[in-house]
C-alpha cells in the first residue's frame, strides 16, 4: 500500500480534475491555471536539474521552451493545420500524433541545449550565466528573423490539432496532456537523479575537480543533464504554445527565465518537491494577484490618501510578487525547502509513501 | 571612409554607455562576487532622478538657465542614484550576506530588486513616456562629411574620464587596495582591521553614482523615457563586462566599447534585426575562446 499511495493519489486527483473540467464543474478559466501551474512545474523542475542538482548557474531556460514550442506547432501545423496546404496525416491520428510532436520539440530543443552545454565544459558560474543570456538572446532573435513562421509577428494554427482531438472525443484534452506530460517530467527528473548519472551530476555539484578524479565523466554528464533539462523545457514549450494557440518569440524572452529561475530558487536548490510546491505558489500568486479587486482591496490605504493614483493588477502585481519573494529571501535565505525533499522536512510523511 | 569613421563614432557613444554601466557591474562583481542585477534599472533611476531634476531646477521655481542647471543636475543625479544603489545594498542584499546566504540566492534577490524598480515606476509614473529637456544646447559640427555632435563627445569622453578614475580608484587609493584585497579573500581581509561593510557601501556608491552619470547621459542623448529603459541595456553591459573579464576594470570597458562596435557594425551592414543574434554569436564565441573573458585570471580551482 505504501508503495503505491503515491501513484494512487495522483491518478485520483488527475481523473477528478479531468471529469471535473469534463462536466464544466471547473470553467475554462480553473483549467487554464492548472495548466499553466503543470507547464511551470514541468519548468520549474527542469531548470531545478542544472541549477540546483548540478549548481551551475543558467538563466536562459526559457529559450529551450522557446524551441520546443516552436518546433512543435511547426510540425502540428504541418501534420493537422491548413496553414501550409492540405495536412499530412489523417485528423484520427491526432490522439497517437500529438505526444509525439511535442517529444519531437522537446528532442530538438535537447539537441540546442549542446549550445550551453559545451561551452560549459571550461566554462563555469557566471561566464556560464552569460552564455545561457546570450543564447536565449540568440534564438529569440533567430526566430524573429525567420519570415516564414512568423518572425516577431508570431505564430499560430495550432489550435487547429486541439480541435481535432475535441472532434474526437470531445472532452479537456490540453488538461488531459499537461496532467500526463507533468507526471512524466517530474517522474524523469526522480528516476535521473536517483540513477547513477544522477549522483554524478551531485558530485559536480559538489566538487567538480574531485569528481573528475573520481573517475566521473564530468563531460558526459554535464552533456546529458542539459540535453535531459532542456528537453523536458521544450515539452512544456510544445504544450504552452498548444494551450494558448499562439505563440511569439518575444513571450519567451529573458523575464520568462526570470520566472524559472525564481521558481527554483524559492522552492530550494536542489528540491524537487520544493520545485513543484514553488511551482504551484508561485502561478497561484500570479493568478490570484491578477485579479483587480484584491489589488484595489490591499492599495486602499493608499488610494485613500492619493485619490488620483489608479494602480493597475497587472503592474502592481509584478511589485508586490518581487517584494514578496525579497521578504521570503530574508526570512528563508535557503528557499522554500532548502536543499531537502518533503520527506525530510516532515518525516513522519514518510510512514504514507514512498517516491521513487 | 565618411561612411566608417561616422560608423565608429556612433560605435563610441553606444560603447560608452555599454561602459560605464558595465564599469558598475564589474566593480560589484570584483568586490562581491555578486551579479547585481539591479543596476541595469539603477541606470534607469538615475535617468528618472535627472529628468525631475531638469524639470525641478529648470521650472519657474528655481529658474536656472539650462546649462546652469546642467552643471547642478550632474553631481546631484550621482549623489541621488548612489543613495539608491545604497539603500539597495543595504535593505537586500547586506542582511542576505550577514546570514551566509548562498551567493545565487543574492543574486536572486538582486533580480527581484530590478523587477521592483521598474514595475513600481510604471505603477507609479504611468506607461506615458516622458521627454526629457534640452539642458545643453545641440551644436553639430560637420568636419568634412562626418557630423559629429557636442553631446556625443561628451558622452564618450566621460567614459574616457570615469574609466580613468576609477582605475586610479582601484589601483592607487587606499580603499582600492581595500577592494581588492576583499576579493582576494574575503575571509582573512576582516581580521586586517579592514571594515569591510564600508568598503562595499563605497563599492556601490562608486557603480551606482556612475550608472546614474550614464542615465543622465543617455537620456540627453536620446531625450525618452520608459520604465524598461534599463532592462536590455542592463543585461547586455553585464554581457559586455564578462566578455572583458568580469572583475576588471579595464575589461570592462574594452567589452562595453567591443559590444558597441559590434552592434554598430552589424547594423550598418545588416538589416537591425540582426543585431541582437550577430551580437551575441559573436560573443558566445569569445567566451567558447576565452572562458574567462578577455582580461580575466582563470580562478584557481582548490583541491
Amino acid at each position: 500500500m505504501k508503495k503505491y499511495s503515491l501513484n494512487i493519489l495522483l491518478v485520483v486527483f488527475a481523473i477528478g480534475l479531468l471529469f471535473a473540467a469534463h462536466f464544466r464543474i471547473i470553467d475554462s478559466y480553473i483549467q487554464i491555471v492548472f495548466m499553466t501551474i503543470g507547464i511551470n512545474i514541468m519548468m520549474s523542475t527542469s531548470l531545478n536539474l542544472v541549477n540546483g542538482n548540478m549548481g551551475e548557474f543558467t538563466c536562459g531556460h526559457a529559450a529551450f521552451m522557446c524551441i520546443g514550442a516552436y518546433i512543435s506547432s511547426i510540425l502540428s501545423v504541418f501534420c493537422f493545420g491548413s496553414k501550409f496546404g492540405d495536412p499530412l496525416l489523417p485528423a484520427a491520428s491526432v490522439l497517437i500524433v500529438f505526444p509525439i510532436i511535442v517529444l519531437i520539440g522537446g528532442a530538438v530543443a535537447a539537441v540546442s541545449s549542446l549550445l550551453v552545454s559545451v561551452p560549459s565544459f571550461k566554462t563555469r558560474d557566471d561566464y556560464l550565466a552569460i552564455i545561457s543570456i546570450a543564447v536565449n538572446y540568440m534564438i529569440i532573435s533567430a526566430i524573429e528573423n525567420m519570415d516564414f513562421i512568423g518572425g516577431s509577428r508570431g505564430f499560430q494554427g495550432m489550435k487547429d490539432t486541439v480541435w481535432a482531438m475535441i472532434d474526437i472525443f470531445d472532452g479537456p484534452w490540453m488538461l488531459f496532456w499537461v496532467i500526463n506530460f507533468t507526471i512524466f517530467t517530474v517522474w524523469v527528473i526522480r528516476r535521473f537523479i536517483s540513477s547513477t548519472y544522477g549522483k554524478g551530476v551531485n558530485a559536480i555539484c559538489q566538487d567538480e575537480v574531485a569528481a573528475e578524479i573520481m573517475s566521473v565523466n564530468t563531460n558526459k554528464i554535464k552533456i546529458i543533464n542539459f540535453m535531459v533539462a532542456a528537453g523536458l523545457a521544450g515539452c512544456a514549450g510544445g504544450l504552452y504554445s498548444h494551450i494558448i494557440g499562439y505563440v511569439n518569440p518575444q513571450s519567451f524572452n529573458i523575464l520568462k527565465s526570470t520566472e524559472a529561475l525564481v521558481m527554483v530558487y524559492l522552492g530550494g536548490m536542489g528540491s524537487l518537491s520544493g520545485a513543484v510546491i514553488s511551482a504551484i505558489i508561485f502561478t497561484g500568486l500570479l493568478e490570484v494577484l491578477r485579479s483587480q479587486a484584491i489589488i484595489d482591496g490591499l492599495l486602499s490605504p493608499v488610494t485613500m490618501m492619493f485619490p488620483d493614483w489608479e494602480p493597475s493588477a497587472g503592474v502592481i502585481k509584478w511589485v508586490m510578487i518581487p517584494l514578496l519573494l525579497v521578504i521570503v529571501m530574508q526570512f528563508r535565505p535557503e528557499g522554500i525547502m532548502g536543499n531537502r525533499e518533503l520527506g525530510d522536512v516532515f518525516p513522519k510523511l514518510k510512514k504514507f509513501y514512498r517516491f521513487k | 571612409m565618411d561612411f566608417i569613421i561616422q560608423n565608429v563614432l556612433n560605435a563610441l557613444q553606444w560603447g560608452s554607455f555599454y561602459a560605464l554601466i558595465a564599469l558598475g557591474y564589474t566593480l560589484v562583481y570584483g568586490v562581491l562576487r555578486l551579479i547585481n542585477f539591479a543596476h541595469g534599472d539603477i541606470f534607469m533611476v538615475g535617468a528618472y532622478i535627472s529628468f525631475f531634476l531638469a524639470g525641478f531646477l529648470i521650472g519657474p521655481l528655481v529658474g536656472l538657465s539650462p546649462v546652469m542647471a546642467f552643471i547642478v543636475i550632474v553631481p546631484l543625479t550621482m549623489v541621488l542614484t548612489s543613495l539608491v544603489g545604497v539603500t539597495l545594498e543595504r535593505v537586500a542584499y547586506r542582511p542576505l550576506r550577514r546570514k551566509g546566504a548562498h551567493r545565487l540566492y543574492v543574486v536572486i534577490t538582486a533580480l527581484m530588486c530590478g523587477l521592483i524598480l521598474e514595475y513600481s515606476n510604471l505603477a507609479v509614473l504611468g506607461a506615458s513616456r516622458l521627454k526629457f529637456p534640452e539642458l545643453v544646447e545641440k551644436q553639430i559640427w560637420n568636419i568634412g562629411g562626418i557630423t559629429l555632435t557636442n553631446l556625443k563627445v561628451m558622452v564618450i569622453v566621460a567614459a574616457i574620464l570615469v574609466f580613468l578614475f576609477l582605475q586610479w580608484v582601484v589601483t592607487r587609493t587606499r580603499v582600492g587596495m581595500a577592494m581588492r584585497a576583499i576579493s582576494y579573500d574575503k575571509f582573512a581581509i576582516p581580521l586586517m582591521g579592514i571594515p569591510v561593510d564600508n568598503i562595499i557601501v563605497v563599492t556601490f556608491i562608486l557603480g551606482s553614482g556612475f550608472a546614474g552619470l550614464a542615465g543622465l547621459l543617455f537620456a540627453m542623448s536620446y531625450p525618452v523615457l520608459e520604465p524598461f529603459m534599463g532592462m536590455l541595456i542592463g543585461w547586455k553591459a553585464f554581457i559586455a563586462a564578462v566578455v572583458g573579464g568580469i572583475g576588471d576594470i579595464k575589461g570592462a570597458f574594452v567589452g562595453g566599447f567591443l559590444l558597441g562596435f559590434i552592434e554598430v557594425g552589424v547594423v550598418s551592414v545588416f538589416p537591425s534585426t540582426y543585431r541582437d543574434l550577430f551580437a551575441f554569436t559573436i560573443l558566445l564565441l569569445i567566451l567558447w575562446m576565452k572562458p574567462t573573458g578577455l582580461f580575466g585570471m582563470p580562478q584557481s580551482t582548490k583541491i
